[in-house]
């Protein structure tokens, strides 16, 4: 069991790094901009005081107003784990930046996503539907669809 | 001295009736002296005692229906219901079919044991295709008769006889293997009443 780090200690040093980027310090989870979501996570990986070099797993959330991609982050190394949270407004087109230059593990994730709420990855070099099938036409897992 | 009974010239009287009838029977009983002659007369005594004649149509069905393979198809969790079958307490080689064929080419049945999603359903329409005649398919299960719970959902495919022919319907969510073991025997009936000529 890796240990979950204080969000709001993390989120006080984000926010010194990347001023407004931070939505919301919650309990457990750290809500960030998504304008900003890839430099912070890019810092989160490469600094050497939390080097999450793992990525547990992604997944995503429909609130009817926006999409929320939830992201596990967890490091090897300390042996500590953070949740990081974005939203996403919009349901004609969400995007949200790719993590596989990142991860590789996203690639799939990322796909299913894809698949089953529409959320597009811009950087993803395979973004096809990857649990249904081709010609398939909607995002089953959207809470409006029928 | 001999009278001669005109009255009695005529063919049917009791007594002509009763010789020509005799006369009948002795004919026939001299014609049927000899035994109809045995088919197996020219075999030697070794191989009479070991060939049985029967029909063309018993022995085919008898053979085929005796040794069912099943082909792999388990797409879900019926699959654990079939694995119990084939395992030592319910034992389906007491019915010839114990060995599960990974190669379509040397299956006979098709087991459905699970649901199908459209992804699936290609696939499983292709292993059927390349199962070689005769064939047959036993839906198990609620999934494989309609689609069950799911057969609502968008990736479903409400029954298997969407894409290929159903012969033998096991209901159950899953089916106990006595089910299944009480479809295989009817799937035997079934196979037993084919003919071929």
């Amino acid at each position: 069991m890796t240990l979950a780090l204080s969000v709001k200690e993390i989120a006080t040093k984000i926010e010194g790094q990347f001023p407004g980027s931070v939505v919301e310090p919650s309990q457990d989870s750290l809500v960030v901009d998504r304008e900003s979501l890839f430099e912070i996570t890019q810092f989160l990986k490469t600094s050497p005081e939390f080097d999450f070099d793992y990525l547990t797993g992604i997944t995503a959330v429909d609130y009817y107003d926006y999409f929320e991609v939830v992201y596990h982050l967890a490091s090897i190394k300390h042996n500590h784990s953070l949740i990081v949270k974005t939203r996403c407004y919009g349901r004609d087109n969400p995007t949200l930046p790719s993590m596989i230059s990142l991860w590789r593990g996203a690639d799939f994730q990322e796909r299913e996503i894809y698949d089953l709420m529409g959320i597009h990855f811009e950087g993803h070099p395979n973004l096809t539907r990857i649990v249904l099938w081709q010609g398939f036409e909607e995002h089953p897992l959207r809470k409006d669809y029928w | 001295m001999e009278v001669k009974d005109i009255t009695r010239t005529y063919i049917y009287s009791d007594k002509e009736l009763d010789r020509v009838e005799g006369e009948a029977i002795e004919a026939l009983k001299a014609h049927c002296q000899q035994p109809i002659p045995d088919p197996d007369a020219w075999l030697d005594k070794e191989l009479r005692r070991n060939i049985l004649l029967t029909t063309v149509d018993a022995t085919l069905n008898w053979a085929r229906r005796s040794s069912l393979w099943p082909v792999i198809c388990f797409p879900a969790c019926c699959a654990f219901e079939l694995i119990a079958t084939e395992a030592s307490r319910f034992d389906i080689s007491r019915f010839g079919m114990e060995i599960l064929r990974a190669s379509p080419r040397q299956g006979d049945l098709m087991i459905t044991a699970g649901t199908l999603t459209w992804k699936m359903a290609p696939q499983v329409r292709r292993i059927y295709d390349q199962m070689a005649e005769p064939k047959w398919v036993i839906a198990m299960g609620a999934c494989a008769i309609s689609g069950g719970i799911f057969a609502s959902s968008y990736s479903v495919v409400p029954g298997y006889n969407r894409i290929i022919p159903v012969d033998v319907y096991v209901p159950g969510c899953p089916p106990r293997p006595e089910a299944l073991l009480y479809g295989i025997r009817m799937l035997q009936n079934k196979i037993a009443k084919r003919t071929f000529l």
